[in-house]
């Protein structure tokens, strides 16, 4: 494919903003290279003739001299997101023929900006999943692969389409959104940044809810300063938001200053998890050594209450979910399979239009939250979700940011874990409990597995210390060097 | 004031609990932008939001918070400055979101007590336990189509007050008396129309019987009662059934019960309802709702003037009988509409206020409240309007008729609903008080019967009032009676 | 706290969700293992520690009661599976 395809996001955006290249031609690259790459199915809708518009729209703009960070840059949504007139369906069945009367506020924002889309990401149903198998559209596969195999991998998730996609260079770069991991662990399975707000700083209105408490929009991009770029036209307060929080949005770019000397790094002992491949763990090394090397000071803290966040996690998402995915009945839009009666009718219809993943977690949902067991399952989970709260305060009267693995283990083959739910879960182990604090987190590709895999690290930063968090990881970015690409053997592979 | 209803086997008590729903007087719902006006076409006030279309978010309206913190000001209940919304989870047609938002555990108004007034001039009071806000749900129609039921989403989201007595009403009237009462709050506090027929208030009936002094029986919800009438009536055949059941020996269920109008009686509803397990939990989508002490104070002292103030009020400024004032300020309706004709009579008279009240109260409790209760109206139906009826008494206050034949004009205007001016000029009704005319009838009087003038001076006083009658008899009641007294006393005294 | 086929049964119901008698076999399985594992947070001790009630340290934001919303009925129907004259249409429910 081109080169225009190579673009990172700021690279392209400093070429438009010169008239180097037009939002068309970058556009129209990105749409052939998306024809191209078909077979990872990273897309399930292609807007291609609005993708041309908005292009259009955009040259405009920055002819205009009203050109924005994100002004003509082609993005994917993430099919969570609703967009108006277009398939949003977040990949499930139940949605089916789905198509908002409405735009959501983060698409909306980007579009002001003058952003491009491309189309609707692939994604697990509902958000539940970390491999994206959990898709009614079918798997994503992977860019990467094993060094020497042919063998498909996951790309992660819920947001593996829009991983894949900016790992294969079809997009410049998605919108995600992450609920226990859904940004974090994609990006680090697809050797991308991606990032994840604090709990308020995006607004809500318009993604089709998972976890109420838990979910976040985030940017996932080739680099940090993209996603810095990305985040800042993202984030904003919403009043149609009662969650969303009135700070203004900084200049993110701005804070990638590049020095983090006497800053305090933060890194917990709990997270050496037992089984913890040993790669991951030298690879956590060499993050600790690159920050202190730039001058950062090393703290060892505790967060005692981490190996309580994902069974915690499995309690609260599901009975939120339980209670969010009520209202796919059959009786306002999607699916609707005929019945009986009316409650036949429901039950026919969400039988049908579920998945097995989204059965599961509301059922699991529906029983914690049931009679008799509230109390046992529930409300204890939500007290121990306030000490994991408690221990990341804590912690941070000792350290400024934390430097954790993202995930467990690199991306694994595509069917490896999907008849055993309980390992998938524990692909979020590191993710989960700053998504339950509601605290920021970002992955950054830091290495290569020794089968040749992305790895990445998560710094963790304190309620909206996102400027702080990527001027880190800008340095974490930088000390890794990481500038590996999958071997393209998709689609016209010369 | 306990009764005791007979059994074959011996004595039974009631226990009577109203659950009162109270639509709030607010232009948009409680947590969506859309209009709440009542009679609208089918769904055309319904938003993305209270159709709970993916993604969509509620935001609380602050004057259903007001609103209900008069509502709780009014009865004297405690006001909680926190408070938690709740979602209550169930599937039905009407309810979009396949939850209700209501508040549980803790509602923004907690305990208080109302005291209600009964026929034999007694009173009581009756516990309230709480008022908490939630959504209203749309409605179905069962009758529209042979076999659909058609979901009008209008009502959906609309802000209700719950208000929930302790179950501390032993018979029907005092169930009747009470919803009365807390009707009567609701209109004096302008928090609530009051508006039966079009469904603002209705009362989910609570009923059990035991044997006096015993443990609480099986207790029947009767839903969505919507007039006092039909309180009693569900309380009374709720009790005969009850106790001819248990004494037939069989069990009372706990159980939702329908009104049927037609028999005046309760049957199961026919749906079959597993036992409820409505898993209440904090929606995630809102914070807890958060309001200072100086909030509540500032909504005191804007409070509309209550029952028991308008009355005190009455009585001192006005000068009317403590009897006529308790009787107009019962229902705010009567208040407002003495207010309203005194202010009139005012404006016809130019009489000063406080000479006025005597005459207008008495006018409407005994001559407009006998009326209406012939016609079986209510105040708000009368079929004389306020600017005839302030003409009927200007009449009266002028001299133009008498008492007397005020009361018939008020009759014909009962009838024909024609103006009291116009009726006293048709059939010649006006007082004579031309003194030539009635002193040369008084002469033509005493020449008629010398006997009688002779008794009277020679001591029979009381012959005084033989004269006016013949007066009045003469005038066919027309003569002033002033005018009349004036003339005739130094006549016969001679 | 182990679950069996009729506590499956009945959440299964309240959650709307049709499972045939071949599903409940193997969803009681699954869920038993979900549930044995979240059962370690029994280990925790959270005498006096609060509920989580939201991550975000703010209150509630209320709006002003004014209407700014809905009147457009054809786009709140549009995605309906069945609509007729302006209303939802479902089965018919008995009352
Ligand atoms: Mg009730
Ligand atoms: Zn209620």
């Amino acid at each position: 494919m081109t080169e225009l395809t190579k673009f990172t996001l700021s690279e392209a955006r400093n070429a438009l903003h010169k008239g180097d290249i037009s939002s068309r031609e970058l556009t129209e690259a990105h749409l052939n290279a998306m024809e191209d790459a078909k077979e990872l199915n990273c897309f399930v809708a292609v807007t291609a003739e609005k993708a041309m518009e908005m292009a259009d729209n955009a040259d405009a703009m920055i002819k205009a001299g009203n050109a924005k960070g994100m002004t003509g840059i082609p993005i994917g949504m993430k099919d969570l997101y609703c967009t108006k007139g277009v398939h949003s369906q977040t990949c499930s069945h139940i949605l089916d023929g789905f198509k908002p009367e409405y735009e959501s506020t983060v698409s909306q924002n980007l579009w002001d900006d003058g952003a491009v889309m491309l189309g609707k990401t692939n994604m697990d149903e509902f958000a539940m999943g970390s491999s994206n198998e959990n898709s009614y559209y079918g798997p994503v596969k992977n860019p990467w692969r094993a060094a020497g195999s042919d063998k498909d991998t996951v790309p992660g998730g819920s947001s593996g389409g829009s991983a894949a996609a900016v790992a294969a260079d079809i997009a410049i770069a998605t919108t995600g959104t992450d609920t226990g991991g859904s940004i974090r662990q994609p990006a680090s399975f697809a050797g991308l940044v991606g990032l994840k707000p604090t709990y308020g700083r995006c607004s809500r209105w318009g993604m089709i809810a998972f976890a109420s408490s838990l979910d976040q929009a985030g940017p996932l991009t080739k680099t940090v300063r993209d996603a810095a770029i990305m985040m800042e036209s993202m984030a904003g307060y919403d009043p149609k938001d009662s969650t969303s929080i009135n700070i203004p949005v900084p200049n993110y770019e701005a804070a990638l200053k590049g020095d983090i000397r006497g800053l305090k790094v933060g890194v917990p002992s709990e997270y050496r998890v037992d089984g913890m491949p040993q790669e991951i763990e030298n690879l956590w090394q060499k993050g600790i050594d690159w920050l202190k090397d730039a001058g950062a000071e090393i703290v060892d803290i505790s967060l005692p209450h981490t190996k309580y966040a994902l069974p915690t996690y499995y309690i609260v998402a599901p009975a939120e979910c339980s209670s969010n995915l009520a209202r796919y009945d059959g009786v306002k839009y999607g699916l609707r399979v005929a019945g009986s009666s009316l409650d036949d009718m429901y039950k026919k219809t969400r039988a049908a239009g579920f998945g097995d993943e989204v059965k599961r977690r509301i059922l699991i949902g529906t029983y914690v939250l049931s009679a008799g067991y509230y109390d046992a399952y529930y409300l204890k989970a939500q007290k121990v979700r306030t000490l994991i709260a408690n221990d990341f305060k804590a912690a941070y009267e000792k350290c400024d940011v934390i430097l954790t693995p993202t995930a467990p283990s690199a991306a694994f083959a595509l069917g490896d874990k999907v008849d055993d739910p309980l390992a998938m879960y524990l692909n979020d182990v590191f993710t989960v409990p700053a998504s339950l604090a509601g605290l920021p987190g970002i992955s950054v590709p830091a290495g290569l597995s020794a089968e040749g895999l992305p790895l990445g690290l998560q710094l963790l930063g304190q309620a909206f210390g996102e400027e702080q968090l990527l001027n880190v990881a800008d340095v974490l970015e930088t000390a890794a060097g990481f500038k590996h690409k999958p071997a393209k053997w998709w689609g016209d592979a010369s | 004031m306990s009764r005791l209803y007979p059994g074959a086997t011996g004595d039974w008590e009631a226990v009577i609990g109203l659950e009162i729903h109270a639509q709030v007087i607010s232009e948009a719902k409680l947590f969506s932008g859309a209009a709440t006006a009542f009679g609208a076409e089918p769904n055309t006030q319904v938003s993305f939001v209270c159709s709970a279309q993916p993604g969509m978010l509620p935001v609380i309206n602050e004057e259903c918070v007001r609103q209900a913190v008069r509502t709780g000001l009014a009865m004297g209940c405690k006001i909680n400055l926190r408070s938690i919304f709740d979602r209550k989870n169930y599937f039905y047609a009407d309810l979009p979101q396949g939850y209700q938002i209501s508040q549980f555990k803790d509602p923004i108004v907690g305990e208080g007590v109302v005291t209600i007034d009964l026929e034999d001039g007694s009173t009581k009071e009756i516990g309230v336990e709480r008022l908490h806000l939630e959504q209203d749900a749309g409605k179905s129609m069962h009758d529209q189509h042979p076999t659909m039921t058609y979901v009008d989403l209008n009502r959906s989201g609309v802000a209700l007050m719950e208000i929930v007595s302790k179950p501390d009403m032993r018979t029907p009237e005092e169930a009747a008396a009470y919803f009365k009462k807390i009707r009567s709050i609701v209109r004096y506090a302008g928090t609530c129309d009051g508006n039966m027929e079009q469904g603002s208030m209705r009362a989910d009936v609570n009923v059990s019987v035991r044997r006096p002094g015993e443990a609480f029986g099986t207790r029947t919800e009767t839903k969505n009662v919507n007039s006092i009438r039909y309180v009693t009536q569900v309380v009374e055949s709720e009790i005969r059934r009850q106790i001819d059941l248990i004494e037939d020996g069989g069990t009372v269920n706990q159980e939702t019960r329908l009104f049927e109008v037609a028999t005046g009686t309760t049957r199961p509803m026919r749906s079959k309802e597993e036992a409820h397990d409505y898993r209440y939990f904090p929606d995630p989508d809102l914070l807890p709702l958060e309001f200072s002490q100086e909030f509540v104070d500032q909504l005191a002292k804007e409070m509309p003037e209550l029952a028991d103030a308008k009355k005190e009020r009455f009585i001192r400024d006005l000068h009317i009988t403590p009897y006529n004032a308790a009787v107009l300020t019962a229902e705010k309706e009567n208040a407002d509409y003495f207010e309203t004709l005194l202010a009139a009579t005012v404006d016809k008279t130019g009489k000063p206020i406080s000479e006025l009240g005597s005459l207008v109260s008495n006018w409407i409790t005994s001559d407009l409240f006998g009326a209406l209760k012939k016609l079986g109206k209510s105040i708000n139906e009368s079929p004389v309007s306020i600017e005839h009826a302030a003409e009927l008494l200007g009449l009266q206050l002028d001299g133009t008729i008498s008492g007397r034949i005020a009361k018939d004009v008020f009759d014909i205007m009962l009838d024909t609903g024609n103006s009291p001016e116009a009726i006293v000029e048709e059939k010649g009704l006006k007082q004579v008080s031309d003194t030539g005319a009635i002193e040369a009838m008084i002469d033509e009087i005493l020449a008629e019967n010398a006997d009688k003038v002779e008794e009277y001076r020679g001591g029979k006083d009381k012959l005084f009032g033989f004269f006016v009658g013949q007066v009045m008899k003469k005038t066919g009641g027309k003569a002033n009676p002033q005018v009349v007294n004036q003339l005739l006393r130094p006549k016969l005294d001679g | 706290m182990s679950i069996d086929k009729d506590t499956v049964a009945k959440i299964a119901n309240l959650a709307r969700i049709e499972v045939s008698e071949k599903e409940l076999e193997s969803t009681v399985g699954e869920l038993n293992n979900i549930l044995d594992w979240v059962e370690q947070l029994s280990e925790v001790d959270t005498d006096g520690v609060e509920a989580m009630t939201s991550v975000v340290e703010a209150s509630l934001p209320r709006r002003e009661d004014k209407v700014t919303d809905g009147g457009y009925r054809d786009s709140v129907l549009k995605n309906a599976p069945q609509a007729e004259h302006g209303f939802f249409a479902v089965p018919k429910v008995i009352e």
